[in-house]
């Protein structure tokens, strides 16, 4: 590299005892992937996403040893969990639309995705608050109700820190700050809102569908 | 305003500490003076020291703890210490050496070296990193807060329930060993991002993945491992909280919960953890070791393959923790047939450093004596680990002595050796000055002794059928004897780890001024003074081999590194941003100077869980919503960092 | 029986016990459930000794061997040139001990099938089910009015299988007696079966293997293998319902018991409620009490029985505040327990 720079080209600037190269123009800072942060909020979803595993690993093992019926009371019901299933797969999409807007350049489109993402996310978590409250045992029940309110209940937290994320990120794109060249932030709240979503299928794979398999 | 540039090609230039571009440099990247600067620093050195000196504080009060426990088993019948005493001291032993002892070391060392191995001037989240300290010493502090008071934890490091739980342990002492533990799990998480994003990302160019020393594959193993690990024992223990204080029933038997899920999530993380302690300090060994042999490590890509093949395996044999709880015999089976599979890469290691050995040429340092040392101790604690794997022959040697024999040597032979080997190795580029040598070599010839005396036996104790964790034992056992053996060897392993920390006082004083490069060594920290520049490097490398200072006495192709001159990245706090496999350049990224928001945070943090101890949720929730509103201010995206669109004020 | 005749009876077994001091070496034992696992630690053993040594003077010989003199090399100058060589090492060494691994991974899972291989007719089965810091033994038969139950000391038929079904009280123990099988954890919310058979006549050591609180050092359990003989005469003597004292003094000291024991203990014929503490039927059969902390003695009994705490610290049984002749009224009662 320092003899292909040495050969090569004219100069453009000088340090007091440099060899100035033309060389490639690398981005400075946090552009898109390239972001630090971009590949920090990955390791922290597998870390978040081993968590859920090991979440749902106690309900196989709890279930499976489990004598009499299970789930105790009855598979849970689904009106209330699939329409917030929707909900939350429809913030996702909205998410996504989104961040299709800022990297066109269109920090207006971002800003509608991140505060219809903000409404549903709200939405959900007041439907879970209702299926909460009409469900048949307490927090202290059995251990079926333990797992069920401590998962959806983590992932509730989850929901919460991402719809923080998603109002910040709102703030901050109304400041101006994001473009089409420089949205790592944006970028690493959506994949975050992603998660979320993807772990709720999960979850409510496990608590919904499952025990309806026979 | 000035227009702030967006992308730039990085001027490569020649330079040295002396150069008018270093003076520049120094100013960016030295931080703040005095106790500001102290509690605000983000300097990768700094925290290394940091880490490094707080987990040797650790570790002499565990030792403490472990000689109370010799004591008062040195002889049979003897009542030094009450039963409840005893469990506390056992418990608190095995906490402070596994978790605030065994780790942290390693991630000093790790973030001392990383960036000077990697050819970088920083990891890739500054102040992450000064987080991830400051949480692991206020866990400690926690973790020890109901001990001072004689309200320790007291069923052991691995807390098994029942007995944890709040019909037999009515607490405070668990409460506070199962929130310690989850705020710690935060600490850990968090290093492990900074590592694995720091390797994926900011190498010098051309340190490609199979140039970067074994210690950085070592730790980025343990970093991967404990981003998949540490969530266990995370949920394990916030389950076990809300059993107690909630009313969950997770692992209560009277309510559908199974003691041994308990089990099963703390070895399934307890596992992968035991080789995040080790693999590192392999690598310190891996490193080191060669520049005493006066040769590159034999079998490189071996030795980085058996490093990653032993941590993926070992998430695959927690089991071999619980051989005797009744579970199947199928399920044993496998568990049983992985563990003695993970023997394999570590034989493989080890043939590496005896290959190493033999064709090189042995340079009698105080530090290769003990890497050379560790080698044996490494074999002796994995034997004892292949006859436990035997499943039949683990039910008469698993809970007995055997095991205290096994782990030991695996724990003090293959992570304390090779960080006192570390410390004689790298304190000179660390302070400036030689450790000295007669007294190293007396300190290992009377650890090493010591160690054996102390832990050697305690096989034959296991195999005398004496049991764990019991405070006393009767006479007529045939344990007597050998038990005042285990204690005085104890006492002379304890004498040897004070003559290394005396080495370590006199040396800061009077030890000899040491060069940049005082054992001719061929990794990147070596290139700069010592101790280096808070800049590490006045331009960043371009590397070409796994040796860049040596390359010019070997016969090797036409790559040649080059160290004095390379990329200046002198535009306030830079550094070079890369590809993961080839390292090639691709961006260059700004770093953050000091900052009080990690300490901050993790002032916020620990008051939440000291407000979940105490039942206060008017505490937790203002520690929370301080917490939240620190990280926004802590991301809030700031032009000189490059994280925003530069065309507005 | 008068007392002193009765104590060396029963301690007839263990003076007549084939055993190897010390008593809870495993090293060589004594029945076919742990036989084939000495075996594979024996064998096991050895070739780890072996590869510590071979290692041990593969280490020595690369640090000490002789090379070019060292004086005349350039001290800079490296071993090698090249970053090649050595790799033989890592093949034939891993070979070899993948080699070594495999053949006793294999060995290791038919032992494993050996000793896992449950009696289908065993002569015995007990209930083990453990306490804090004590063991109750619940000797289960076809015909209801066989059953017994005692605590601490299992006797069993020498040469045959017996099988244990382990349950506990409270928090996680382990049973263990390493001269007779390895050990089998007991935890509660399940029940764990295992089996084991002693083939010489003899009294066995175990003890809890498993922490399970402050006096988990001082929770031991015999196993006394009898001969058939002597075994249908202890189980004869179990199930033998206890006999009305005969002198004044004894039946005042059932009294005591029935008002200060009898919540936590039971003894056959009487009311089975005192199921805390360990069923006291036949005392006197036994050489310990305390679960092996105490001989069973007398004097031993009277101190135990008067201040506990003072014994086994942290013990659940609490203090009786018993007058001198109180005291001495209830243990004497106990001795009468045969």
């Amino acid at each position: 590299m320092i003899e292909r720079a040495l050969t090569k080209g004219t100069t453009n600037e000088q340090a007091a005892d440099g060899i100035a190269i033309p060389g490639r123009k690398l981005p400075i800072g946090s552009k898109g992937h390239l972001a630090s942060g971009w590949l920090g909020m990955l390791t922290l979803i597998a870390t978040e996403a081993t968590l859920f595993a090991y979440l749902l690993f106690s309900y196989f093992y709890l279930a499976s040893h489990a004598l009499g019926a299970w789930p105790p009371s009855g598979a849970p019901h689904l009106r209330i969990a699939v329409p917030g299933t929707l909900i939350l797969i429809a913030g996702s999409v909205v998410m996504w639309w989104g961040e299709l807007g800022i990297k066109r350049g269109k920090p207006g489109q971002l800003m509608i995705g991140l505060a219809a993402a903000l409404v549903l996310g709200i939405a959900f978590l007041a439907m879970q608050g209702i299926e909460w409250s009409g469900e048949p045992f307490k927090l202290h029940t059995n251990v079926y109700s333990s797992l069920y309110f401590t998962i959806t209940g983590f992932h509730m937290l989850h929901v919460i820190i991402g719809l923080l994320m998603l109002a910040v990120l709102l703030l901050w794109t109304a400041f101006g700050y994001f473009s089409a060249d420089r949205h790592s932030a944006a970028s690493i709240g959506v994949m975050y809102w992603h998660f979320v979503t993807i772990v709720w299928l999960a979850v409510f794979f496990t608590f919904y569908i499952t025990p309806r398999l026979g | 305003m000035a227009v702030i540039e967006t992308d730039r090609a990085p001027i490569i230039a020649r330079a040295t500490d002396d150069s008018p571009s270093s003076a520049t440099l120094r100013q960016s990247w030295e931080g703040r003076p005095g106790v500001g600067g102290w509690l605000a620093t983000v300097d990768h050195k700094e925290i290394g020291k940091r880490y490094v000196v707080t987990a040797f504080i650790f570790l002499i009060i565990g030792g403490l703890e472990a000689l109370a426990l010799r004591v008062q088993l040195a002889r049979p019948n003897q009542t030094l210490l009450t039963p409840e005493q005893y469990s506390q001291l056992f418990t608190m032993h095995g906490v402070t050496m596994i978790f605030l002892y065994a780790l942290p070391v390693l991630s000093g060392f790790s973030n001392y070296l990383w960036p000077l191995l990697l050819g970088s001037r920083d990891m890739a989240f500054p102040r992450l990193n000064a987080l991830s300290y400051w949480v692991f010493l206020f866990a400690g502090i926690f973790l020890y807060s109901s001990f001072v008071v004689g309200k320790g934890p007291d069923d052991g490091w691995f807390n098994y329930v029942p007995y944890a739980s709040l019909a037999y342990n009515p607490g405070p002492n668990i409460d506070v060993y199962a929130l310690g533990m989850v705020l710690l799990g935060i600490s850990t998480t968090v290093g492990s991002m900074n590592f694995i994003v720091t390797l994926a990302h900011t190498r010098a160019p051309g340190m490609s993945i199979n140039r970067v020393p074994i210690l950085v594959w070592g730790t980025l193993t343990a970093s991967v491992g404990n981003l998949f690990a540490v969530p266990a024992v995370s949920l394990a223990f916030f389950m076990l909280w809300m059993d107690r204080q909630v009313g969950t029933h997770f692992f209560d038997s009277t309510a559908g919960g199974q003691p041994l899920l308990w089990q099963h999530l703390f070895w399934m993380f307890g596992h992968p953890w035991v080789y995040a302690i080790v693999l590192p300090a392999m690598g310190i060994v891996s490193d080191a070791l060669p520049t005493f042999c006066r040769r590159p490590l034999v079998g490189y890509t071996a030795v980085a393959l058996a490093t990653v093949t032993t941590m993926v395996l070992g998430f695959g044999v927690w089991v071999h923790h619980m051989f005797a709880s009744g579970l199947p015999i199928l399920s044993l089976s496998f568990f049983g047939a992985a563990s003695m599979v993970i023997v394999i890469p570590s034989a493989v290691a080890v043939f590496a450093w005896i290959a190493t050995i033999w064709t090189g040429r042995p340079v009698f340092t105080a530090a290769f004596l003990y890497f050379a040392g560790f080698v044996l101790l490494f074999v002796i604690g994995g034997v004892s680990g292949f006859m436990t794997a035997a499943v039949p022959l683990d039910w008469q040697l698993t809970r007995t002595y055997f095991v205290v024999a096994h782990l030991h040597y695996v724990i003090i032979g293959i992570n304390v050796f090779p960080v006192v080997g570390g410390v004689y190795y790298w304190f000179p580029k660390v302070t400036g000055r030689l450790m000295n040598e007669a007294l190293g070599k007396w300190s290992f010839w009377v650890m090493f002794s010591g160690f054996n005396v102390a832990f050697f036996p305690m096989h034959i104790l296991g195999l005398l059928g004496m049991p764990r964790r019991i405070y006393t034992y009767a006479s007529g056992l045939g344990w007597g004897t050998t038990n005042l053996i285990v204690t005085i060897g104890a006492f002379v392993f304890a004498t040897g780890i004070l003559l290394f920390f005396i080495n370590i006082f006199l040396s800061l004083k009077r030890g000899k001024p040491a060069s940049a490069n005082p054992w001719d060594a061929a990794s990147l920290e070596w290139s700069t003074s010592s101790p280096p520049p808070a800049y590490n490097f006045a331009v960043i490398p371009i590397v070409a081999s796994r040796y860049p200072l040596w390359e010019d006495r070997m016969d090797e192709g036409a790559g040649r590194s080059s160290v004095g001159a390379g990329m200046l990245l002198d535009r306030g706090r830079e550094t070079i941003g890369t590809t993961l496999l080839d390292a090639e350049p691709d961006v260059i990224l700004k770093m953050p100077g000091d900052s009080y928001a990690p300490l901050l945070m993790a002032l916020t943090m620990t008051a939440a869980f000291v407000a979940l101890l105490l039942h206060s949720r008017w505490g937790f929730g203002i520690a929370a919503v301080v917490t939240v509103l620190t990280s926004i201010g802590w991301l809030w995206p700031e032009r000189s960092l490059m994280q925003i669109e530069t065309g507005h004020d | 029986m008068n007392p002193p005749a009765a104590l060396l009876f029963n301690k007839l077994p263990m003076l007549l016990a084939v055993r190897v001091e010390p008593a809870m070496a495993y090293p060589r034992t004594f029945g076919p459930a742990v036989d084939p696992i000495t075996r594979l630690g024996w064998g096991l053993g050895i070739i780890s000794l072996l590869v510590i040594v071979i290692i041990g003077v593969l280490l020595l010989g690369g640090v000490l061997r002789k090379r070019v003199a060292s004086s005349a090399a350039d001290p800079h100058q490296l071993a090698v040139r090249r970053d090649a060589g050595g790799m033989a090492w890592i093949y034939v060494g891993g070979g070899i001990s993948a080699l070594v691994l495999v053949a006793c991974m294999a060995w290791t899972l038919l032992v494993m099938a050996e000793v896992t291989k449950l009696p289908s007719t065993p002569a015995l089965t007990v209930q083990v089910t453990a306490s804090q810091w004590w063991w109750s033994l619940r000797y289960l038969n076809a015909k209801p009015s066989n059953i017994f139950t005692t605590a601490n000391e299992i006797h069993i038929p020498v040469g045959q299988p017996v099988r244990f079904e382990l349950a506990s009280a409270d928090v996680i123990h382990s049973f263990w007696i390493p001269q007779l099988a390895g050990k089998m954890d007991v935890i509660p919310g399940q029940t764990n079966v295992m089996w084991l058979q002693a083939d010489q006549p003899g009294t066995y050591r175990g003890q809890c293997a498993a922490y399970c609180g402050r006096q988990h050092a001082h929770m031991d359990l015999f196993i006394v293998a009898d001969t058939a003989q002597d075994f249908a005469a202890w189980q004869d003597g179990q199930l033998t319902e206890t006999i009305v004292p005969a002198t004044e003094e004894n039946r005042r000291g059932e009294r005591i018991f029935q008002t200060h024991c009898a919540v936590c203990h039971t003894i056959r014929g009487m009311n089975p409620a005192g199921i805390l503490g360990p069923n006291l039927s036949h005392l006197m059969t036994r050489s310990t009490i305390a679960a092996g902390l105490l001989a069973n003695t007398p004097g031993n009994l009277a101190s135990w029985i008067a201040n506990p705490e003072s014994v086994k610290p942290g013990t659940r049984m609490p203090a009786q505040i018993l007058s001198g002749p109180d005291l001495a009224a209830v243990t004497s009662y106990l001795n009468t327990l045969h």
